[in-house]
């Protein structure tokens, strides 16, 4: 079994490094912002796919993290390399608040409880003028220093959105992989089994809450991180990222992909974030037409996009065993 | 092993469970029986910690355990199966039993390993011996509805409890698979030197099998006794057993 395990992350990673050279400079845009939607649906997946919590308020824990690193590079001038982890910790932080009342509820009641948090979080974010910059955000956040970058070996010939976007690839891929080990570990079988049944799980041993909380906690603190680096890639910190909106956003990435799949949100956020941009070059009703294409998508693949790859690889193979037979 | 003192439990004034009593020794085998809504289930979810006693005592190896959390009851030496069917069907064979290991391990905080080959060959020997090796890659949730039952007994044991605590294990089963199931539970009982006590319909089953026998009636505990003398019991005779014996 473990002989023919293909290191995936590392394969994406190599494959998508190349971007900046080869491809044209929106693409190197689009393919940073995909990078960092890839993250946030991943986190969210540890809830809703691995561990079977539905959370409609996880854009508060995206959302913190981009204001907490814009705040502190735009503000306090902090440099990226401690705002980062810091949009991580901060987000892990008001997670464990927010986490311990919603590991209290249930169902449609759990999912509630995350949404009222986002809300609070959004309107603090919109009213606190003096922290926050209320309705007017955070301006001009700036990048990172990767000066650095201008020695290492062809990097250098890129320009500054290049280089963001090879930095970005590199932390996705890094806390995409770190989400991986967690999903394979013994942790992360005892999560699939609270998913899969909750009193069952109590009566092998496990104190369910507790183990909900962690993972809330692990998923709001990649989310912030993903939060923070959208705040330098947009060039701004504003209500919006922590608006619900955005909550759907990324669950619809991640079902769209296929929660069950641990790609799946990364696939989601792909197809998305392309159909999206590839509509609205041809029509302003592109919300519309988006939604009808999402509809489509959904009913015919409920697995979502990976679901459907499986089955049909499935039946292809069947096909031709079939064949075989004949 | 097992004493249970007083045990009362009342949903909106109905009187579920009245002053219920037992004591269960050591690899002793005791059944509880009695007509449907005599109270069985919630006596047991009562033992188990889903429900919290109104009133009484629970006591486990001479530690009153009455109402603490389930997951601290099963760490405390006491494995639980349940009505119905209570697996992890998205799970394989394998990862259920094997998730019950790592739990009762205290393997379940540890997000730095690969959890895939851990306890591999713990948990192939614990399927063989309830008999499902052969299906180990099997989502569970697919199997026979007896073979989920041996597989959720599997899981009960992975935690190697002192007492087993089985409400209907033969529920739903063909005569074959009751027939299985029992023997399987007599051997596994025998080889670990397990405490049983269990809820069942199936009167050959339990005359079979129980060393002693309870009965409840509406919520009381109506008589208490080796299988010949709650069979003799005139009041067992006329509200229960009836035609069975």
């Amino acid at each position: 079994m473990s002989a023919r395990r293909i290191p995936w992350t590392l394969l994406i990673f190599l494959a998508l490094l190349p971007l900046p050279w080869i491809g044209s400079r929106y693409q190197t845009f689009l393919g940073t912002e995909i990078a960092i939607d890839a993250l946030f649906a991943v986190s969210l997946n540890l809830l809703l796919g691995t561990t079977g919590l539905v959370s409609f308020g996880h854009v508060a824990y995206f959302g913190i993290g981009s204001y907490v690193c814009g705040i502190l590079m735009k503000t306090y001038g902090l440099p990226f390399v401690l705002a980062f982890p810091a949009a991580g910790l901060g987000a892990a932080l008001f997670a464990v608040v927010f986490g311990f009342f919603c590991v209290r509820l249930t169902k449609i009641y759990f999912a509630m409880l995350t949404l009222a948090f986002s809300q609070i979080v959004w309107a603090v974010c919109f009213k606190w003028n003096a922290v926050t910059g209320g309705d007017q955000g955070i301006a001009d956040v700036p990048f990172p220093n990767m000066h650095w970058m201008a020695s290492l070996p062809y990097v250098g010939d890129l320009n500054i959105n290049g280089r963001f976007y090879l930095l970005s690839l590199v932390l996705v891929a890094v806390c995409i992989a770190a989400i991986g080990q967690i999903t394979r570990s013994p942790f992360g079988r005892m999560l699939t089994a609270i998913r899969d049944n909750r009193e069952r799980a109590a009566f092998i041993g496990l104190n369910v809450r507790a183990y909900e909380l962690s993972v809330f906690v692990v998923a709001g603190g990649f989310a912030g991180l993903s939060g923070a680096l959208y705040g330098i890639f947009n060039r701004g910190v504003f209500p919006d990222y922590v608006f619900w909106p955005k909550s759907a956003e990324v669950m619809i990435m991640t079902i769209l992909g296929g929660m069950n799949y641990f790609w799946g949100p990364t696939v989601g956020a792909f197809v998305l974030v392309w159909l999206n941009q590839e509509i609205t070059n041809y029509t302003q009703y592109w919300p519309a037409v988006l939604g009808s294409i999402l509809l489509i998508l959904l009913f015919a693949l409920p697995g979502g996009i990976l679901g459907g790859l499986a089955r049909g690889g499935a039946a292809l193979r069947r096909l031709l065993a079939g064949r075989g037979d004949a | 092993m097992l004493e249970i003192t007083g045990l009362h439990k009342s949903f909106a004034g109905f009187v579920a469970v009245n002053e219920v009593s037992l004591t269960v020794a050591e690899r002793q085998i005791v059944a509880v029986i009695g007509p449907n809504g005599a109270g069985k289930s919630t006596f047991f979810n009562l033992i188990t910690g889903h429900l919290r006693p109104d009133g009484g005592r629970v006591m486990l190896n001479g530690r009153d355990v009455t109402g603490i959390a389930p997951h601290r009851i099963c760490a405390l030496g006491m494995g639980r199966s349940f009505q119905l069917t209570n697996i992890f069907p998205r799970l394989t064979v394998f990862e259920n039993v094997q998730a019950a290991l790592l739990a009762h391990r205290g393997k379940g905080r540890d997000f730095l390993s690969r959890a895939e080959a851990m306890f591999r060959d713990e948990t192939m020997a614990l399927l063989a011996s309830i008999g499902l090796a052969s299906q180990a890659g099997t989502v569970a949730g697919v199997l026979a509805y007896g073979n989920q039952k041996q597989l959720e007994l599997g899981i009960a044991l992975a935690s190697d409890p002192k007492v087993l605590l089985l409400d209907e294990p033969t529920a739903g089963m063909s005569a074959n698979e009751t027939h299985e199931t029992i023997a399987l539970l007599e051997r596994i009982a025998e080889q670990r030197g397990l405490t049983l006590l269990f809820t069942e319909h199936d009167m050959e089953v339990v005359f079979r099998i129980a060393h002693k026998i309870a009965v409840l009636y509406q919520g009381r505990k109506l008589a208490e006794g080796a299988p010949e003398e709650v069979r003799a019991n005139a009041d067992v005779r006329r509200v229960y057993l009836g035609g069975h014996a």
